[in-house]
């Protein structure tokens, strides 16, 4: 098993190495630096702002000085939140978007696999049809509806819930259901279509037919039906993490997701690093988590991890 | 296997009676969409500030606007607008993602694996940084929005197209036609490509309703369609911020957009369904 993570992690570096090495340069090739959008400025600050801060040596030093930096953890000043280092900022904001985020995820997770695995057990045509399309709803109301809508209904109208912030515990609820929509439209559709395929194999009849009782038959179906949706929810739960820009603007909430919007129109070239490196390195370990949960859903496989 | 093309596929989806509605409900949008100029009762940027934000009337049966501007006009010219980005985008994703995912499929295993890691690096880049980077970049465009989201979506695409093609590689008909000496580009075209369209046209059904919410989502940050030109997108979000003083503005333009999403989805399910019961067979 330990041997699986690392070769897996080991494979990864140079992804991550790559990634991170593209979008330095990228940042810098986009015409515009990160200290001509405020007030105009005069030459000579312009200049000192940028000796200051290095954007004055050739890229390949400024390049190198990075690396050096990212190795002793260091990534460096913002540009743009001037007095403030981005590694800080960064652990600050996307602690509050990783609360949300998981919130949102075990609720996608939840209702998107309830309604998924229903769908496809339930002998009821019309009911399954129901269900099937309240799940499609995330899929085809945006976020940045859906948001307003929920604000308006539970906030204005019934007063449940505080139509901003995120400074009591119930301030979660709202933000985390316009999150979860699309997700566990997602997750109701995958699961439905894999569970429906596999209750059709020929396994689930042989146990039928050796008088199983229906709910182990549905548990084993199952076990082999979550593997799309482990596969889906890496790149997913990387995104859910990283805060999302549209449910952070409407709910305001202080979260790392608009950082990846405004450092890119910023130019804050540390920022958008930071934002990057955060995101490629989640997507990463949870690919290997999803290989990890793969493998152990298949039986074969885990059965051969675990004689090795 | 090459029975069941792409009309059986439509058959098959079309005998349920939702996804027939959402057919032409599609249909029917598209004609009225594309047709705007003949069908939309005022133009897209005719104001009339003397009426401001009116509530649907007999002249204007969705309402107005803000700026005067007839609210059912500015649907159906931003539905020619989101129809096309999500269209032509859809056909950027498409046509990169299947030679991609063919040549993939079909080049040494060492090539393979590098095309394959590049798949996986530009997965890896958050999206909406790369988007913005391109916008700020060259200015927005129409053409601009097409790039970068057929740019993104093609990944995906490339990655189920190269998976059916190793597959298909290793079936007899492939191997006959290989060895009888046929070009790998031919083997493609032949044998690889018909074989695949099928599952093509399924992935590009469900692609264009989700390019048109990465539409609706760049029209949020403000990056989508420069106005006086309305996206569907465009449309809604603006809508959202009025939604107290004059819902209208929300309710129609999202009561289209969502019926045209639920019905690329719909559409695309039951192709899907019927495309994985072809390979059960």
């Amino acid at each position: 098993m330990m041997r699986f993570i690392i070769s897996r992690a080991l494979q990864a570096l140079p992804v991550f190495f790559i990634v991170i090495t593209a979008v330095f340069f990228m940042v810098r090739f986009v015409p515009g630096g990160p200290f001509d959008k405020e007030k105009p400025v005069s030459k000579e600050t312009l200049a000192a702002l940028n000796s200051y801060y290095g954007l004055d040596k050739p890229l390949g030093a400024q390049y190198v000085k990075f690396l050096g930096n990212l190795a002793h953890g260091n990534l460096g000043p913002s540009y743009k939140y001037q007095g403030r280092m981005v590694g800080e900022l960064i652990l600050e904001k996307s602690a509050v978007s990783a609360k949300l985020g998981a919130a949102a995820l075990l609720l996608a997770l939840f209702i998107g696999l309830l309604c998924g695995v229903m769908s496809a057990c339930l002998k009821n045509r019309r009911l399954a049809e129901a269900l099937d399309a309240f799940s499609m709803l995330g899929i085809c109301l945006p976020a940045f509806v859906l948001g307003p809508l929920l604000i308006y209904v539970f906030s204005l109208k019934l007063g449940w819930f505080n139509a901003m912030g995120l400074n009591y515990p119930s301030d979660i609820v709202l933000p985390s259901i316009t999150l979860a929509l699309f997700y566990c439209a997602w997750i109701a559709k995958l699961s439905k279509n894999s569970m429906s395929a596999e209750l059709k194999k020929d396994y689930v009849r042989t146990q039928r037919a050796k008088g199983a009782a229906e709910s182990s038959v549905r548990l084993s179906a199952l076990r082999s039906a979550l593997m799309p949706v482990a596969s889906y929810l890496a790149p997913a739960a990387a995104g859910l993490l990283t805060g999302s820009f549209v449910v952070e603007s409407i709910f305001q909430i202080p979260g790392i997701g608009r950082f990846f919007i405004s450092s890119a129109l910023d130019s804050d070239y540390t920022m958008i690093m930071g934002c990057v490196m955060l995101y490629s390195a989640l997507i990463i370990v949870f690919n290997i988590l999803a290989d990890i949960a793969l493998a152990l859903l298949n039986p074969k496989i885990a059965k051969e991890m675990r004689s090795k | 296997m090459k029975q069941g093309g792409i009309k059986h596929l439509m058959a098959a989806a079309l005998e349920d009676k939702i996804t027939l509605a959402a057919f032409a409900y599609l249909c029917v949008m598209v004609l009225l969409c594309f047709g705007a100029p003949f069908f939309a009762p005022y133009a897209y940027q005719a104001q009339d500030l003397s009426i401001g934000a009116s509530a649907p009337s007999l002249s204007h049966i969705m309402g107005t606007d803000a700026a005067g501007r007839d609210v059912f006009s500015r649907i159906l010219y931003g539905g020619r607008i989101s129809f096309t980005v999500g269209l032509l985008a859809t056909f950027v994703a498409v046509l990169i993602g299947a030679f991609y995912g063919t040549v993939s499929g079909m080049a040494s295993r060492r090539t393979d694996a590098l095309m394959m890691r590049f798949v996986d690096i530009v997965y890896a880049l958050p999206f909406t940084v790369f988007v913005i980077l391109l916008m700020v970049a060259f200015g927005r465009s129409l053409w601009l929005i097409f790039i970068a989201i057929g740019a993104v979506e093609w990944l995906t695409m490339a990655r189920i197209i190269r998976g059916m093609t190793l597959d298909l590689k290793s079936r007899q008909f492939v191997e006959a036609a290989t060895a009888l000496g046929q070009s790998g580009f031919g083997i493609i075209f032949k044998h690889i490509l018909p074989n695949i369209a099928p599952t093509l046209m399924v992935c590009a059904t469900l692609t264009v309703p989700s390019v048109m919410l990465l539409e609706a989502f760049l029209s949020f940050l403000g990056l989508g369609v420069q106005a006086p030109l309305p996206s569907w997108g465009g449309l809604v979000k603006d809508g959202a911020e009025y939604m107290l003083d004059a819902p209208w503005l929300l309710i129609f333009p999202t009561l289209f957009f969502s019926a045209t999403l639920f019905s690329l989805n719909r559409i695309g399910e039951k192709l899907s369904t019927a495309n994985a019961e072809r390979f059960s067979k």
